[in-house]
C-alpha cells in the first residue's frame, strides 16, 4: 500500500474566473499520497471546478497541479491516468456492463483475454459478478455506480476522482455506499479525491475535509477537528448547526452576559464568537458543577423529530438557541414545557470560541 | 365508526365512468380517423383497384406480369434504386461532417448554421432545380469559369444525365439527413466525451468508439427519411436527368400524360409503394426505427 499505487497532489495557486467571478482564488493545497480528501462546499463554491482542474476537463487561468513530481496543469485528461466517478456515472449506453469496464484497458492495447479477466476482478471488486453481459439501461442506480466505480478503478489509476457519485441514489443505499467507497479505498490505497455538499458524506468518509466556499479554501483538517474547532463562522454553520453569539472580551478573559466563560485547558482559541451546538447544550438541573457554563433562559418550542428532540430556548439576553436531545424514555420524560424557565449547561471542553473570519 | 361498505361499492359507477370516458376519445378521434381514411387508403385502394385491369378494361394481372417481363420496367427500378441509393450516400458523406461541425457549434452559431441549411427549404423546388440547370448547363457558370480559368477544355457533361440528376436531388434532400442527425448529435451528452478522455481515449478515439456510435441513431433515421423520398421524387431527375434518367415516378407521369394508361401507371405506382413499405420494414427490423425515431438515442 501505499508509495506504488498512490500518488500526492500538490494544487498551488489555481484561480479559474468566469467573466468577473472567481470560482477558484489562488487555491493552495496539498493532498497526501493514499489519502481520501473531500472537497466540501455549497454549489458555485468552487469545489467541482477545482476536481474539474485536477481531471483536466477544466483550464485554469493561473497556478500549477502536480501528480508527484509531474507538473500536469498543461497535459490533456486523456493522458494524465486518473480515475473519476462521475456525477451520472456517464456510462457508455452503446456498450454492456463488460465493455464500459474493459473500455480503458482496450485504449490501453491490453490483450482480450487479459482485458476479460481484469474485468471479471473489477466486477468481484464492486460485488457485481457475472453483470457484464448485462446492458447499462438494464441496471438500477446502485449497480450504475458500482459500474462506474469498477470503470474507474479498473486502470489502476494512482489518483481518482469522484464528483457527487452518491446523490442521485436514495438515503439507505447512499449511506451503505459510503461505507463501501471507504472499505475499498483502504482495500486499494490510492489518493481519492471526493466532492460533495453533504457535509455528514464528507464527515464519514475523510480522512481530511476540505472546506471550501467563494473559491477559497476556508478549511482543511480531520473530520472531527473541523467539526469541534471551525476556523470560521461558515465552516461553524455550513458542518453541523450552530448558534454563534458574541462575546465580550476583558483583558485576555472571554465572558457572555457578564459571567466569564470556562474554557478547556488546553483551548487557546480566542475568538469573539461563542458557539453553541444543539447536541452539545444540556439541560442543568441541580448541583453545580464547576466544569459547565450555564446560561438562564426560557423554552419557546419543543419538536418532536423522532430519533431525536429539539428544544428551542430564548437566553435571557434574547438569542434564541437550539438544544437536541436524544430520544430516550428517561429524556422525554423530563424534558421542559414551553414557557419554563430553565438552565443550559455547556462543558469547558465543548466551549469553543470561533474567530470572526 | 361508519358503517363497513361492501367490497363492490361504487364499482359499477366507476366501470361506467371509465367506459364513457374511452367512448368519448374515441368520439374525438372519429374525425382524423375519417380524414386517414378518405385521404389515404381510398385513393390507395381506388389505385391499387384501377392497376387490375387491362388496357381493354378487362380484369387482369396483364399490368403486374408485364412488369416482370419487360426489360424497360426491371430497369426503371433499378435506375430509380441506384439514383436512390447515390444521392444517400452522397448526403451521407456531405452530410455526416456537416452534422458534426453544427453540433459542435455554440448554441448561437449553430442556430445560424442551421438556418443556413434551412434556407432552401423555404425556396420552391422548381425554382432551385432550375437553379441548377442554369448554373450547370455547357455554358453554364460552372463550365465558363472552369474553362476561364484554363482548368479544363470542353464544357463538362454536368447536366441533363445521372450527374445533374444526383447533384439537383443531393442538393434538395441534404436537409432531410442532417436534421435528425444534428439532433441526435446535440442529444449526446458530453459527460460521455468527458468519461472517454478520462479513461484515455484521445479526441479521434473518442470520437470513433463513442460520438460516431451514439450518433447512429440520428443517421440511420435520416438515410431512411433520404432513400424514401428520393424513391418516389420527380421534378428534379425529370428536370435535370434530361430524359436520360427515368425514375418510376417519371414513367407514371409519361403513361398517364401520354398514353392515358391508368391501369399501368397504378401497377407502377402499387409496386413502388410496396418496394418503399418494404423498404421502411427492413429498415425497422434492422434498426428498431421506432427507437430512433422516438427517442434519438437516449434510453
Amino acid at each position: 500500500m501505499g508509495q506504488d499505487n498512490a500518488l500526492p497532489i500538490t494544487i498551488r495557486g489555481v484561480t479559474k474566473t468566469y467573466g468577473k467571478v472567481f470560482a477558484l482564488d489562488a487555491v493552495d493545497l496539498d493532498i497526501h499520497s493514499g489519502e481520501f480528501l473531500t472537497l466540501l462546499g455549497p454549489s458555485g463554491s468552487g469545489k467541482t471546478t477545482l476536481l474539474m482542474v485536477l481531471a483536466g476537463f477544466t483550464r485554469p487561468d493561473s497556478g500549477s497541479v502536480s501528480f508527484g513530481d509531474q507538473e500536469v496543469v498543461r497535459m490533456p485528461p486523456h493522458k494524465r491516468d486518473v480515475g473519476m466517478v462521475f456525477q451520472n456515472y456517464a456510462l457508455f449506453p452503446h456498450m454492456n456492463v463488460a465493455a464500459n469496464i474493459g473500455f480503458p484497458l482496450k485504449l490501453r492495447g491490453i490483450a482480450k483475454d487479459e482485458i476479460r479477466s481484469q474485468v471479471e476482478d473489477a466486477l468481484g471488486v464492486v460485488q457485481l459478478e457475472g453483470y457484464g453481459d448485462r446492458g447499462v439501461e438494464q441496471l438500477s442506480g446502485g449497480q450504475m455506480q458500482r459500474v462506474a466505480l469498477a470503470r474507474a478503478i479498473v486502470f489502476k489509476p494512482r489518483i481518482l476522482l469522484m464528483d457527487e457519485p452518491l446523490s442521485a441514489l436514495d438515503k439507505k443505499l447512499r449511506e451503505r455506499m459510503q461505507i463501501e467507497l471507504r472499505h475499498l479505498h483502504e482495500q486499494l490505497g490510492m489518493t481519492t479525491v471526493y466532492v460533495t455538499h453533504d457535509q455528514r458524506e464528507a464527515l464519514t468518509m475523510s480522512d481530511r475535509i476540505a472546506v471550501i466556499n467563494h473559491g477559497h479554501l476556508m478549511q482543511l483538517d480531520k473530520p472531527r477537528a473541523i467539526y469541534d474547532h471551525p476556523a470560521n463562522p461558515f465552516v461553524a454553520n455550513f458542518i453541523g448547526e450552530s448558534t454563534l453569539l458574541p462575546v465580550e472580551q476583558h483583558n485576555g478573559v472571554a465572558s457572555f452576559d457578564g459571567v466569564p466563560l470556562k474554557l478547556s485547558q488546553q483551548d487557546q482559541g480566542i475568538g469573539p464568537l461563542l458557539m453553541l451546538r444543539p447536541e452539545r447544550l444540556v439541560f442543568m438541573f441541580e448541583g453545580d458543577d464547576p466544569d459547565f457554563n450555564r446560561f438562564n433562559g426560557t423554552v419557546t418550542e419543543v419538536v418532536y423529530q423522532g430519533e431525536s428532540f429539539l428544544v428551542y430556548v430564548r437566553l435571557s439576553g434574547g438569542e434564541e438557541v437550539a438544544v437536541r436531545s436524544i430520544s430516550q424514555h428517561r429524556s422525554l420524560e423530563s424534558a421542559p414545557d414551553i414557557g419554563d424557565s430553565i438552565v443550559l449547561g455547556l462543558h469547558r471542553d465543548e466551549t469553543v470560541l470561533v474567530s470572526e473570519a | 365508526m361508519t358503517a363497513p361498505i361492501s367490497p363492490a361499492h361504487n364499482a359499477e359507477a366507476l366501470r361506467r365512468d371509465e367506459r364513457r370516458e374511452r367512448l368519448l376519445l374515441f368520439g374525438l378521434s372519429l374525425p382524423a380517423l375519417i380524414m386517414v381514411l378518405l385521404v389515404i387508403l381510398v385513393p390507395v385502394g381506388w389505385l391499387f383497384w384501377l392497376s387490375l385491369f387491362n388496357d381493354e378494361g378487362v380484369l387482369s394481372t396483364y399490368n403486374y406480369s408485364r412488369m416482370l417481363e419487360s426489360k424497360s420496367y426491371v430497369r426503371i427500378f433499378k435506375t430509380t434504386f441506384n439514383v436512390s441509393f447515390l444521392t444517400t450516400l452522397i448526403c451521407v458523406l456531405i452530410g455526416y461532417p456537416l452534422a458534426y461541425f453544427l453540433s459542435q457549434l455554440s448554441k448561437r452559431w449553430a442556430a445560424i448554421g442551421l438556418i443556413a441549411v434551412l434556407l432552401p427549404f423555404w425556396t420552391s423546388l422548381l425554382v432551385r432545380t432550375y437553379a441548377w440547370l442554369v448554373v450547370l448547363q455547357r455554358k453554364g457558370l460552372i463550365n465558363q469559369w472552369g474553362i476561364e480559368l484554363g482548368w479544363w477544355e470542353t464544357p463538362l457533361r454536368l447536366v441533363h444525365n445521372l450527374n445533374g440528376t444526383l447533384i439537383g436531388m443531393v442538393h434538395i434532400m441534404l436537409p432531410f439527413l442532417v436534421l435528425p442527425l444534428y439532433g441526435s448529435m446535440r442529444s449526446i451528452d458530453f459527460d460521455y466525451l468527458k468519461a472517454a478522455a478520462n479513461l484515455g481515449a484521445n479526441p479521434t478515439k473518442s470520437f470513433w468508439f463513442v460520438f460516431f456510435p451514439l450518433s447512429l441513431p440520428g443517421l440511420f433515421a435520416g438515410i431512411t427519411v433520404v432513400f424514401v423520398l428520393c424513391l418516389g421524387f420527380f421534378v428534379t431527375p425529370a428536370v435535370l436527368g434530361g430524359g436520360k434518367v427515368i425514375m418510376v415516378s417519371m414513367k407514371i407521369e409519361t403513361l398517364i400524360d401520354l398514353f392515358f394508361n391508368f391501369g399501368t401507371a397504378s401497377a407502377l405506382g402499387v409496386v413502388l409503394l410496396v418496394l418503399t413499405l418494404a423498404v421502411l420494414f427492413i429498415a425497422h427490423k434492422l434498426l428498431n426505427l421506432d427507437k430512433v425515431l422516438g427517442s434519438g438515442g437516449g434510453g
